[in-house]
């Protein structure tokens, strides 16, 4: 017996009742989810006739979706406020996760976690309504600061514009991005920062040169889990955004419920998802002297 | 603990920004007004007997707890297959597999709801609570390989190898073993997809056709003014019942993670 | 001693993982009721040996044998034996008692003699009247002793050990040393052990096969073991041994004419040479007590050579000297037993060293 025939029982073993135990998911995600993505990707090319897709290979509704003033708008301005939700959510978590990592007695880490994660898991299209609640002409935040006599003219540029979809949305997220920084900072052995100091750093530099490098696999994963779906967010632009806070979301929803238009809106969801991706490859290429070593 | 001073102040401030809907949320469900903004005018519980009332949206709980009871039934059930896998064998392009089964975790969801409905529609699937449920397995799955995932890496494989060895077959010591031990994670993981199920509005917005379910009802009341204080009271039932589902959901996690022996390192994700 | 029959045979045993060479043709025999260990390295497929015997791990060619029955086919939970785990897997979620008395619910015993058996199981172990504790309570060298009860209330043919002490501190793993070796003699069981720990090994076992990268390199008792180890590797694994250069000079009717540096010419004994040692690139090997340093009127009963004390090690019950012996290059260490009234040497002292030919090995 050869070395290539034992080869090939020990993958009769292994790797064919790993294969057949996944199976079921697999098949279900391949039939589910791959082929509808190819599906969109195949529309894409195709051409729009009135109630029925012609099967004509075009790029027509590229052309549409990145010509068109509307269009571009909307998708420039969905990586817009995608990028700024990424960038304050990233920004506003990373204390928290450092103050439950280092701060809180780890008896008490579960429940601080658990704390933060409440919020998120409950109706998300009811905690949306509330910020137009928080941030509306009557709302909380102008009753409230017109009531101390900060101003006596309810502030209207915090709703139904880019700035509130950026406060909900940041909201939404903010689990997201505090658990992946959690969890890279309880990876930090902690005789490192004691090393960093013994070295002769001082706590802030120590935490520069040390912490912040090691966290940084946390942060890049944070960032990703919340730009990605973010950029694809519906109800946050539907609910508070107004006319000028729209997304590229609305604007796919509208190509396939209102108009019927499934190339185009296939074109413009397949863009958004191109954007993103090249926008994750690219964040994570710089970030990548920081995401190796041993797994 | 002078050091983490600051730190406190701010943690105690972002669960506020946190916190902030759902404490809001009873104040106007419980609030006199039809309108809803501040000041607030009287103690009221007239929006929940409203609720009651509604016929369109007991339709909407069927039809919702309907798809979450389905949905997570079987997400869990195809989440077992994937943690066991990935958790326990070496196969070839694992990262390919899980990492297309875990993308729905990322994936905007209105990418796969339209997805699916352009495949559905394609096919001449007609839209039902069923589309729905299809939808919601796929984004369900992914949250539940990662609890389970979990359940099942803290349990030993020699506690295995350790029933076979003593005379026990593959199934008897899947019965009398590992279903024991990972059985906290498999009602988290239960409690878990329907939680998420039960909220989840894109998906069900484009595949359940004519058939509300309870955000696509909630969404829809959004329009009349008037039908908000309702939606208020909905809102602080469903907070409260999700709070209450959640806490379930973390104290068998906990124990799964107790009982097997582990080390527990973290929350849901 | 009569020669006992044999238990388990490996027949020209290989294991490949992928392209692995795992085991590399292992042919062994152990004996019926034998306390035998595999000892050796990490990875060296000592486990994955004994695992081939639970039935946990297939072979790629050759054949298992338990009790003259090829194990071919045969699942682990069919073969007449054993295992206690590394980490013991006791299951979290049961009882002690219902620990122990896991491998009998196939016998579907009445309950009264199912807690007779368990109660014996328990007892013979030293855990009496624990029956009724959560697994998840005991210290580990409890749950030690209930993965003993356990694989042994089956009366298995062959109990398996795989690392069962690492987990132990020193002192708990000395006491289990102990308690196993006697547990072993009282139920007359096959027991195989996988260890690291050449002290262990040599304290346990009544044969020890050392492995090397998929080989048996020696299989012996331990007294034959540590006195004639068959080549440098396994000298250097188990316990300390010094090498000087040695030359061969002439080989015949069992004896062997060599000329070592700092010991001169001598003769040895055929077995005084375990593997096949010809020619070049030779040398004596002799463990550090082997030697003993002359104190002040003290005679050599043998030989007798002058060397240098270059390093001292103190331990309290010994002290350790690195000595060069006159006419040789790198030193060598003899170690002594600290007796009262007598000093401890300085470094650079000069001193005579006794020694005798009978006490050395000639490798290659």
């Amino acid at each position: 017996m050869s070395a290539g025939q034992r080869k090939t029982r020990w993958r009769d073993t292994e790797a064919a009742n790993g294969l057949l135990m996944v199976s079921p998911t697999a098949i279900y995600a391949l039939l589910m989810l791959a082929a509808p993505l190819g599906t969109i990707l195949l529309y894409s090319f195709l051409t729009d006739g009135y109630l029925e897709i012609i099967r004509d290979f075009t790029f027509a509704n590229y052309v549409e979706a990145w010509t068109n003033e509307l269009y571009r708008s909307v998708m420039i301005r969905s990586l817009g406020v995608s990028m700024t939700v990424t960038l304050v959510t990233v920004l506003l978590a990373f204390p928290i996760a450092y103050f439950v990592s280092f701060h809180v007695e780890p008896s008490k880490k579960s429940l601080w976690l658990f704390l933060i994660t409440i919020p998120f898991w409950t109706s998300y299209l009811i905690r949306v309504f509330l910020w137009k609640v928080i941030l509306g002409y009557n709302g909380v935040v102008n009753s409230g600061l017109i009531g101390i006599g900060v101003i006596d003219q309810p502030l209207d540029f915090i709703l139904y514009n880019v700035n509130s979809v950026v406060i909900t949305l940041a909201h939404a997220y903010a689990p997201f991005a505090i658990l992946p920084i959690f969890v890279a900072l309880e990876k930090i052995d902690r005789s490192l920062l004691e090393a960093g100091q013994d070295l002769g750093e001082s706590k802030f530099v120590t935490f520069l040169r040390v912490t912040l490098p090691l966290a940084m696999p946390g942060v890049v994963a944070s960032v990703l889990i919340v730009f990605i779906p973010t950029i694809g967010d519906y109800v946050t632009p539907q609910l508070v955004g107004g006319p000028e806070g729209r997304m590229v979301a609305n604007l796919i929803q509208l190509q396939y419920l209102k108009l019927d238009n499934y190339p185009l809106g296939s074109a413009i969801a397949v863009s958004a998802m191109a954007i993103v991706t090249l926008c994750s490859v690219i964040f994570v290429g710089l970030n990548r002297r920081y995401l190796k070593g041993p797994k | 603990m002078m050091k983490g001073g600051w730190f406190k102040v701010y943690a105690i401030g972002y669960l506020l920004f946190l916190y902030a809907p759902i404490i809001i949320l009873p104040m106007f469900a419980f609030n006199d007004a039809t309108v809803i903004a501040f000041p607030l005018t009287g103690f009221s519980t007239r929006w929940f007997s409203a609720m009651l009332e509604q016929p369109t949206l007991s339709i909407a709980v069927k039809n919702s707890l309907f798809i979450a009871v389905t949905s997570s039934i079987l997400a869990t059930t195809l989440g077992i297959f994937a943690a066991r896998a990935s958790t326990r064998y070496r196969f070839p392009v694992k990262a390919g597999i899980m990492g297309l089964i875990m993308l729905p975790l990322v994936l905007p969801e209105i990418i796969v709801a339209v997805s699916l409905l352009v495949v559905l529609l394609g096919l001449g699937v007609s839209l039902s609570l069923w589309t729905v449920i299809l939808g919601h397995v796929l984004i369900c799955t992914p949250f539940c390989i990662a609890i389970l995932s979990s359940a099942f890496q803290s349990l030993d494989q020699s506690l295995e190898e350790a029933a076979y060895d003593l005379g026990e077959s593959a199934a008897s010591t899947f019965r009398l073993i590992i279903l024991p031990l990972v059985m906290p994670g498999i009602i988290s993981s239960l409690l878990i997809s329907f939680t998420i199920s039960l909220d989840e509005f894109i998906i069900a917005f484009f595949l359940a056709g004519t058939e509300p379910t309870l955000p696509v009802f909630i969404f829809s009341q959004f329009r009349f003014p008037q039908a908000v204080p309702v939606i208020m009271a909905l809102g602080t039932v469903l907070v409260v019942l999700s709070i209450l589902l959640l806490t379930i959901a973390e104290y068998f996690r906990r124990r799964g993670i107790a009982k097997a022996g582990g080390k527990d390192t973290g929350g849901f994700l | 001693m009569t020669e006992k029959p044999t238990m388990i045979a490996f027949q020209d045993v290989h294991k490949y993982y992928g392209d692995y060479h795992a085991l590399r043709g292992i042919t062994a025999t152990i004996r019926a009721g034998e306390f035998f260990s595999l000892l050796g390295p990490s990875g060296c497929g000592k486990t994955t040996l004994l695992r081939t015997i639970a039935g946990f791990e297939g072979i790629s060619s050759g054949a298992v044998m338990i009790d003259g029955r090829n194990m071919a086919g045969v699942p682990a939970n069919q073969r007449p034996t054993n295992m206690v785990f590394q980490s013991y897997a006791i299951f979290p979620h049961l009882t002690v008692a219902e620990n122990v008395g896991f491998g009998l619910r196939k016998a579907r015993l009445p309950k009264a003699e199912l807690a007779t058996r368990v109660g014996e199981a328990l007892e013979m172990v030293g855990l009496k009247g624990y029956g009724d504790r959560a697994a998840h309570a005991l210290s580990g060298g409890q749950r030690q002793r209930v993965a003993l009860a356990r694989a042994l209330i089956l009366k298995p043919k062959v109990l398996l050990l795989d690392e069962p002490l690492s987990a132990l501190d020193k002192k708990m793993r000395e006491q289990m040393q102990v308690e196993l070796i006697r547990l072993q003699r009282q139920v007359g069981i096959t027991f195989i052990l996988v260890t690291h720990d050449q002290e262990e090994a040599l304290v346990m076992s009544d044969r020890i096969a050392v492995m090397f990268e998929g080989e048996i390199a020696q299989l012996a008792d331990p007294e034959t073991l540590y006195r004639r180890p068959n080549s440098r590797k396994v000298a250097n694994f188990i316990g300390t041994m010094n090498f000087l250069p040695a030359e061969i000079l002439s080989e015949a009717g069992g004896k062997i004419e060599i000329e070592a540096q700092g010991f001169g010419k001598l003769t040895l004994e055929a077995e005084q040479a375990p593997g096949a040692a010809s020619g070049d690139g030779a040398a004596v090997g002799f463990r550090p007590e082997t030697l003993t340093i002359l104190f002040e009127g003290q005679t050599a009963s043998d030989r007798e050579s002058m060397a240098v004390i270059e390093e001292v090690v103190y331990y309290g019950d010994m002290t350790y000297y690195d000595v060069r012996l006159d006419g040789t290059e790198k030193p060598i260490r003899i170690s002594m037993r600290n007796v009262f009234g007598r000093p401890v040497l300085d470094i650079g002292a000069r001193t005579r060293v006794a020694w005798s030919p009978g006490a050395l090995v000639l490798f290659q």
